[in-house]
């Protein structure tokens, strides 16, 4: 199963938001929170719902509001998709 | 009115409406898109209940103002589909456009029906501030009369969203409830255990008229629009700041204009959406303004029974909230079995309270970050 | 106190700017093209005032552009430069006491093209939580009030081609109640498939091919109008607070009056003539006093000739003639946005004192009675314009504007 990339979601939440507030999505936006990177609830849920047509992968709604890092985000991401495979 | 199967929120609050029943001729239904049914229809009655018609109408000095969120959405929901093949096609197929098709694109087309109907030849406008558009339409039609634009005023609202663009959107955003199992209690305003609004639909338009216009003619005078307000959070398109600022300064103007203060408020409608965000927002907005007397004031939110008809709602809350001037009876909030504690306000949950009704502020909250409020007085009306 | 306006944003096919559009006018340079932004080859309608040059990324902060049409990129755009024309840093002032009221037609329909394009053809699951505001009628009023933080009193017309012309009413209306400064307009853009096609449904379009034969109003060769893009935004304020800042003012909403036709086959009159009155009754003016007028312009003959005859109703008992004009033949009809440029164009003429020409119409209507002001700018020093517009369905609106008195020349 590919994981799923800071990469892609760097990727993904441009296309969905546009550029962060952040010199480059590298690693050391991972613990940086949406908020401060300039992505409000609605990119995040862009973002979701891309995922799930790209990936697959489904986040459920209730997971979404507590996902406040990039770090999170693909930790989470990653989890369901790995509990998907098993 | 489509199947809601693919769709995370599967239910609506649709209205039982055959427009021929309702007088509309062939070719009216022919080239009204549902919500333009709406408000011609709503247009028809409270002309009739208001006593006024073709002939003793004062053609030049009526206008019309209308409100509506999404305009024609169902139609031009469902010729797209036909133009484009299914969505096939980007370079649409000319040949299927509807002659109405430019009527569906500009809702302006509304409050040309209500216009030709009523006979009205003042100002027309259309008033699209999304879910505020039920306020602020009568809040035109006010303003219109108080500047001397109009003697008499068609206004109100309608809007006819159950398509499905209007349901995947909110489906998107997440703001419309995904408890499909029991559509009668979905609504949840307040409730602890709230999940987002349900979609309605509908209409209600109001004739208003000059004071000294309406006892000339010896009308029967429901409230007096005593104060309107609308302010911009300028925070985001969809989001609302907890502390419910922007909401309580619109209140606030709306009070003054009204020459009344909270202690003379007797029933507060509720935007009451039932999302999270909305009912903790308009909660903290009626603390700000009314202080202690935010616990007592009953507020109540209609939409736990007839869903978020978007622009249109904000006219079915006034035309609630004149009933209950009327009856003395404030409407409850259906569904309301366990308070949210961020709730703690006396939302008369779940039956009707018979209670002196004078003065009923309405509130309501859309997309764009608009915050209206509108004072009704029934006191002095009649006298 | 009056209403004045401070400042001026503009977004038109003829250029991106106070300056290039105005010099474009002056010259007569029509913007009129094949559309480019489509494939138009299909349609039996190909031309349209489209706005050049504009990109978007350079104009509106990255982070917007996915959740906007481009109604909303050029108005966003169009509200930055009217601000910074009035010299109002919004930072420094009550955020209560700043609205926003624009007109709207058709609200981001590109946007929402591609959105309801995702609906058919890949399922509701696709569609963005963007579709939610983006194409609707308000989406501009909001964006604005958000980017300036402008938290006073909003609103948003519908009104066809009226609608410039009304937001700014309602406009004066709040700044009358107290609301110090309102940035009003309109705006519209959706020269897309969709679009085009829900345009070309009115059957008025012109089928015209030769660009400089297609929007002829008052012309003997009138064929219809073509669409356009594009509009204009104006800041508002009180005039006595603008005098007290030093700041330039083009000049003051002086009288507005709207109406609404009555419906075909009533024997009833149309309402434009009426529209035009109660503006100079709220204005406090003669029809003498009229020193230009800015033409709604149909490109209709029947409308046309109503026009004509509502607008020799009021000035016919004139000596001399009022000069009429209809600029909007260099850009066609911008539907809100039409009406809110030619609020701006004539803001201008009277601030530089030059009324810009009527382009590509060299045949009139024999018995018109209109002194039109054809093919060349004519140097006039107009104390007051009168601007008209008809939005489609019926809605007549007129405005009077007066010169300000501090206004260098």
């Amino acid at each position: 199963m590919q994981r799923f990339s800071n990469d892609d979601l760097g990727r993904i939440l441009r296309d969905c938001a546009g550029e962060a507030d952040a010199p480059a999505w590298d690693e050391d936006v991972l613990d940086t929170a949406f908020t401060d990177l300039g992505y409000d609830s609605i990119a995040i849920l862009e973002t979701t719902s891309r995922i799930q047509q790209e990936f697959g992968i489904r986040v459920e709604d209730e997971a979404v509001a507590d996902l406040d890092t990039p770090r999170a985000f693909l930790e989470h991401v990653n989890d369901v998709s790995a509990a998907h495979s098993e | 009115m489509f199947d809601p199967s693919p769709y995370r929120s599967q239910i609506a609050a649709e209205c039982d409406f055959d427009p021929y029943r309702e007088g509309l001729t062939r070719r009216e239904v022919g080239r009204m898109d549902r919500v333009a049914q709406f408000a011609a229809v709503s247009a028809d009655q409270c002309l009739a209940d208001s006593g006024l018609d073709a002939r003793t109408l004062p053609r030049e000095r009526t206008g019309t103002s209308v409100g509506t969120a999404v305009g024609c959405t169902m139609s031009l929901d469902h010729e797209y589909a036909v133009v484009s093949d299914e969505g096939r096609e980007w370079t649409v197929d000319p040949a299927y456009g509807v002659p109405h098709l430019f009527d569906y694109m500009v809702p302006s087309s509304i409050v040309r029906e209500v216009a030709w109907r009523s006979g009205a030849e003042g100002p027309a406008a259309v008033i699209s501030t999304g879910c505020t558009s039920g306020l602020d339409a009568v809040g035109h039609g006010a303003a219109a009369i108080r500047e001397g634009a109009a003697d008499v005023m068609l206004a109100g609202a309608a809007d006819a969203p159950i398509s499905p663009i209007t349901v995947a959107c909110f489906d998107a955003i997440k703001a419309t409830t995904p408890d499909n199992d029991e559509p009668e209690s979905a609504s949840r305003p307040f409730d602890l255990r709230r999940s987002g609004f349900v979609l309605g639909e509908g209409g209600a338009m109001f004739v208003l008229e000059e004071l000294g216009h309406a006892r000339r003619r010896g009308a029967r005078i429901y409230a007096e629009v005593a104060g309107f307000a609308t302010r911009s959070n300028a925070y985001h398109m969809t989001g609302l700041r907890p502390d419910g600022r922007e909401m309580a300064e619109a209140v606030r103007t709306a009070l003054d204009q009204a020459r009344l203060n909270t202690d003379q408020i007797d029933y507060i409608n509720a935007h009451g959406s039932g999302t999270k965000q909305n009912d903790r927002h308009e909660t903290a907005a009626v603390k700000r303004v009314f202080g202690d007397r935010a616990y007592t004031t009953p507020m109540s939110s209609l939409k736990s029974m007839v869903g978020h008809s978007l622009g249109a709602i904000g006219s079915i809350e006034i035309a609630a909230s004149v009933l209950a001037i009327r009856n003395d009876t404030v409407p409850p909030t259906a569904n309301l079995r366990e308070a949210d504690p961020e709730c703690d306000l006396d939302y008369v949950p779940l039956t009707a309270r018979e209670q002196r009704t004078d003065t009923v502020l309405s509130v309501g909250s859309g997309f764009g970050g608009f915050q209206s409020a509108l004072v009704l007085n029934g006191k002095g009306g009649e006298g | 106190m009056a209403a004045a306006v401070t400042g001026l944003g503009i977004a038109a096919p003829t250029g991106l700017g106070i300056e290039d559009c105005w010099s474009a006018m002056l010259d007569g340079r029509s913007a009129i093209r094949t559309v480019s932004r489509f494939e138009a080859e299909r349609y039996p309608v190909r031309l349209a005032g489209q706005v050049p040059d504009f990109v978007p990324s350079e104009h509106v902060p990255k982070r917007l552009l996915p959740q906007t049409d481009r109604e909303t990129r050029l108005a966003l755009m169009a509200a930055e430069w009217a601000l910074e024309d009035a010299g109002v840093d919004t930072g420094q002032r009550d955020e209560y006491d700043m609205g926003v009221i624009t007109a709207s037609t058709s609200g981001g329909f590109e946007f929402g093209q591609g959105e309801l394009q995702k609906l058919w053809s890949k399922g509701p699951g696709y569609v963005s939580a963007y579709q939610s505001f983006a194409w609707f009628y308000a989406v501009n009023t909001g964006q604005i009030s958000i980017r300036n933080g402008m938290r006073g009193p909003s609103g948003v017309l519908v009104s066809e081609q009226a609608g410039g012309l009304d937001a700014v009413a309602q406009a004066r209306g709040q700044l009358r109640r107290g609301t110090g400064l309102l940035v009003t307009g309109g705006l519209d853009a959706s020269i897309c498939p969709w679009g085009w096609v829900a345009q070309m449904a009115r059957g008025d379009m012109s089928r015209e091919r030769h660009p400089e034969r297609a929007y002829l109003p008052f012309d003997r060769a009138a064929s219809g109008y073509v669409p356009g893009e594009g509009g204009a935004v104006l800041v508002l304020e009180e005039s006595e607070a603008v005098r007290e800042r030093g700041q330039h003012s083009y000049g003051t909403i002086a009288g507005y009056g709207a109406t609404f036709d009555p419906a075909p086959g009533s024997g009833r009159q149309p309402g434009l003539r009426r529209a035009i009155e109660v503006a100079l009754a709220d204005a406090g003016m003669e029809p003498e006093e009229v020193g230009v007028v800015f033409a709604d312009g149909a490109g209709l003959p029947e409308a046309d000739m109503a026009e004509a005859l509502a607008i020799s109703a009021v000035f016919g008992a004139r000596t001399d003639p009022v000069p009429v004009t209809v600029p909007k033949t260099m850009t066609g009809r911008l539907y809100s946005g039409g009406s809110a440029l030619d609020l701006a164009i004539a803001l201008l003429c009277l601030d530089r004192g030059v009324i810009p020409p009527t382009a590509n119409v060299t045949d009139p209507v024999p018995g018109l009675r209109l002194d039109l002001v054809l093919g060349e700018p004519r140097p006039a020093e107009p104390a007051s314009a009168l601007v008209l517009a008809r939005g489609h369905g019926g809605f007549n609106s007129a405005m009077v504007l007066r010169a300000s008195d501090t206004a260098p020349h």
